[in-house]
């Protein structure tokens, strides 16, 4: 016996998916939120996003999540002490934070820094960009879905954190740059590792790339997406490899050069349309260009004192305080008031891996600063995540996210 | 019972075999009487449930993935290939704590960002532990301010990992330190290993003295001071 | 850099298109600043747009206190071209802690000038949306102000255990 199954005229009946004719546009957007907890490893950022389907039509960001009052605290402590909780806002690019506050400090003093010293610095800053961007490019893989690439980009991030380490005892967070140089000089056989991992990474540089330039996926996901022009990209104060990959060259280090960047020969990789993928590129072929720098910088390292001979400013090294009165005199200053700095206000401006860094100290004449500003490239850039974000679907969202490089450490500070 | 150990055939692969050779009996069915107890005992492990539920959740313990500030990248460090923590099963971080076992604080707490956390705690499903990676969100850290909070002010930290940022080593030591208290073998601390017994603040006479003591520890009967509400 | 007499130029035009303008000009360590009244800014920005100075790279608060008037915001400008940096200060007091904000020529200054109110209490007026950005919404007072305790937790030791608060509350 065969059941005669029941049909249905469904011509009138609205289906689940239907919007009715009478309905507004607007009514249908949805706000999510995201974060500030979220598997998108960039930190405590979060995004309150406003859909319409699965398109993004704004967003909001809401940060704060990890203010820490650092500014506040640099105000309550000697210069010397400043340098440690500074270096701790871009937690990725420490050695910038030291040197924009160091040279702060450098230029309102009016003290000169030794050569050595400036190379050495320029040595270890183009290793935190080079480490910086691996790391962003380890976790915005890992966003992305390519998923190796996290460790292939942690293995590398290893070997320079070694040689921070040989360098200075510390693997982040080093405090190696001090007001007027370097706290200590090279170890021997430094320089011999540091040569074999320039030798290394352009290496590695182009295995990246082959993993992803060539991949169909991540072409698709990164290719016209989330374009912006440079002049809303100058209106909002965006510095960095974002305004290079939309086509303006402007990088401090060849416009304004500071620290004997003017010494060496490299190139500002550039993009061209300004989307994802650009982003993506500009910050990997920089990884090369710092290669570039490091391997000029050891080369030409000219031998003298890695710190001011100031001894008002500079500790002294400690085989002098046997045997000198003032050099103990100047020690025990040194460490227990520390040094004073005459009034006046110095804004301080360098390019860190992600853009602009700039310092603001005001010294009041005091052993201790009266106002520590940082103008983190992050929290600027932030801004400009509105404008990337117009139209695109989710996915696109979280890939733009990382491409925007936001560090949440130096948005909060 | 004395346990005697006797090499069956010749050559390091005869034991082998002769087990396997058991175990193919046993599962016709042609083995019984001793030579299945032995069997059973050389191939099964008997336990209490609870011993084997903590053995899985040491051993596969599911971490949330919680980077907050710099600690976050020393945290990150030791999933990547040089400590590669998967060698000891922390590696599936899980993005929501309902799946998740631990939360690792990694990094600074601010005030805005506590009440977040204890939700997230909240969220997470018993069996579950805190690790208080570093030193801003074990106590302060470098930063004495008005902005952060440590961890201990909302949260039941288990442990806490001194550094600043630690050291994956550190953070690897730190976690292998839950993973033996979770299986039972709670690290007794330096006082038991170092002969310290009898270092601790004790007051002795809790009345007598102060009720309101809170830093006593190892005092007998009791919490031990600890306990706000008594 | 504009050097003394470059930024001495720009002051007289600044003046000469607006008198009251004008306060002061600082020129320490080859770095220009000028001091205008609080309500000039938006038009000094514009004029110095006119100049060539296209990029505002900061806004940022100072606390000048104990010398009147007590809170400051800085806008550092950068000129691309020729890679000059000029920086415009004003001074408000608590009292009257108002500066017209910059943020619709200026669209880098939405969250700066957010930082600047959180921070500092200096009230924009004609910003979008002024609410607190990096504390919670509902905290009071303005911690970088120099007169705002520093707060965070007293250290313990066995001779202030029993007179500081108790660590759980």
């Amino acid at each position: 016996m065969s059941e005669q199954l029941e049909t249905r005229d469904l011509g009138t009946v609205p289906l689940p998916g239907d919007v009715p004719a009478h309905r507004d546009q607007t009514e249908e957007l949805l706000t999510i939120n995201f974060g500030p907890h979220h598997p998108a490893t960039h930190g405590v950022l979060r995004l309150m996003a406003t859909l319409e389907a699965e398109v993004v039509k704004d967003v909001k960001p809401v940060i704060g999540y990890l203010h820490t009052g650092i500014e506040k605290t640099a105000e309550d402590k000697a210069y010397w002490k400043v340098i440690p909780v500074v270096e701790r806002m871009d937690y990725l690019a420490y050695y910038f934070n030291a040197m924009a506050f160091c040279g702060a400090v450098e230029t309102i003093l009016d003290l000169e820094v030794p050569p050595r010293a400036q190379y050495l610095r320029v040595i270890h800053m183009e290793l935190n960009r080079i480490m910086s961007h691996l790391v962003w490019l380890g976790t915005t893989a890992l966003d992305l879905g390519a998923i190796s690439m996290f460790w292939y980009c942690f293995r590398d991030r290893e070997q320079i954190v070694d040689l921070f380490e040989m360098s200075s005892g510390q693997r982040m967070h080093t405090r190696y740059f001090q007001v007027g140089g370097v706290f200590e000089d090279i170890p021997v056989g430094w320089e011999q590792k540091v040569r074999e991992f320039t030798k290394i990474m352009p290496e590695r540089v182009d295995q990246a790339l082959a993993i992803l330039m060539k991949n169909e996926i991540v072409l698709h996901r990164l290719r016209n997406v989330a374009i912006v022009d440079e002049e809303t990209l100058l209106g909002l104060g965006v510095t960095g490899p974002l305004l290079r990959a939309a086509g303006n060259p402007w990088d401090l280090r060849k416009a304004d050069p500071y620290c004997s960047y003017d010494h060496f020969d490299f190139k500002i990789p550039v993009g061209t349309i300004g989307d994802n993928w650009d982003r993506m590129i500009v910050r990997m072929m920089e990884m090369k260009e710092s290669v570039r720098i490091i391997e000029q910088a050891l080369d030409a390292l000219p031998e003298g004192a890695y710190i001011t001979p100031d001894r008002k400013y500079a500790l002294p090294p400690r085989h002098e305080l046997a045997t000198s009165m003032e050099a103990l005199i100047h020690h025990f200053k040194l460490v227990t008031e520390g040094f004073r700095v005459p009034p006046g206000e110095i804004y301080y401006p360098i390019e860190s891996p992600r853009g602009e860094m700039g310092c603001f100290v005001r010294a009041d004449g005091s052993s201790k600063p009266a106002r520590v500003h940082m103008r983190d490239p992050s929290f600027v850039n932030l801004q400009g995540f509105r404008p990337m974000v117009r139209d695109l679907y989710i996915a696109d969202f979280i890939a733009t996210l990382g491409m925007l490089d936001p560090l949440l450490g130096g948005v909060d500070r | 019972m004395e346990v005697t150990r006797q090499q069956l055939g010749s050559g390091s692969r005869a034991e082998f075999r002769a087990r396997q050779l058991r175990a193919r009996d046993m599962l016709r069915g042609d083995l019984d009487g001793p030579e299945l107890e032995r069997h059973v005992e050389q191939s099964v492990l008997t336990t209490t449930l609870e011993k084997a539920g903590r053995w899985a959740v040491g051993n596969a313990n599911f971490p949330l993935s919680f980077g907050l500030a710099c600690c976050a990248m020393e945290w990150m460090s030791h999933i990547g290939p040089r400590m590669d923590i998967a060698r000891f099963g922390f590696e599936a971080a899980r993005a929501t704590p309902r799946q998740a076992d631990t939360i690792m604080l990694s990094g600074r707490i601010s005030i805005k960002m506590a009440p977040v956390i204890r939700r997230i705690y909240e969220q997470m499903l018993e069996p579950r532990y805190v690790i208080a990676m570093g030193a801003c969100s074990s106590s302060m850290g470098v930063f004495n301010n008005y902005a952060i909070v440590p961890g201990d002010k909302f949260l039941p930290v288990d442990i806490h990992i001194p550094g600043c940022p630690p050291r994956p080593e550190g953070l690897v030591h730190g976690i292998l330190k839950l993973r033996a208290a979770i299986l039972a073998h709670p690290d007794e601390g330096w006082r038991t290993r170092y002969g310290g017994r009898g270092t601790e603040e004790v007051v002795a006479d809790l009345e007598r003295d102060d009720p309101d003591a809170v830093h006593t520890i190892n005092v007998s009967g009791g919490t031990g001071g600890t306990d706000p509400s008594a | 850099m504009p050097d003394a007499t470059g930024l001495e130029l720009i002051a007289q035009e600044l003046r000469d298109a607006d008198p009251e303008s004008v306060l002061d000009t600082v020129y320490f360590r080859d770095r220009a600043a000028v001091l205008v009244a609080p309500a000039t800014v938006p038009a000094t920005l514009q004029r110095l747009k006119e100049k060539g100075y296209s990029f505002l790279a900061s806004v940022h608060g100072v606390d000048y206190f104990p010398e009147e008037p007590r809170l400051g915001v800085h806008y550092e400008l950068l000129d691309m071209r020729e890679v000059d940096r000029i920086c415009v200060r004003t001074r408000v007091t608590t009292d009257a802690p108002n500066v017209p904000s910059v943020t619709p020529e200026w669209p880098t200054a939405d969250h700066q000038e957010r930082e600047v109110y959180d921070m500092f209490g200096v009230i924009f007026d004609g910003h979008p949306d002024l609410r607190r950005i990096l504390m919670p919404e509902d905290y009071e007072g303005h911690p970088q102000r120099r007169d705002f305790p520093m707060g965070g937790e007293p250290v313990l030791f066995t001779h202030n255990e029993r007179t500081t608060p108790e660590w759980w509350q």
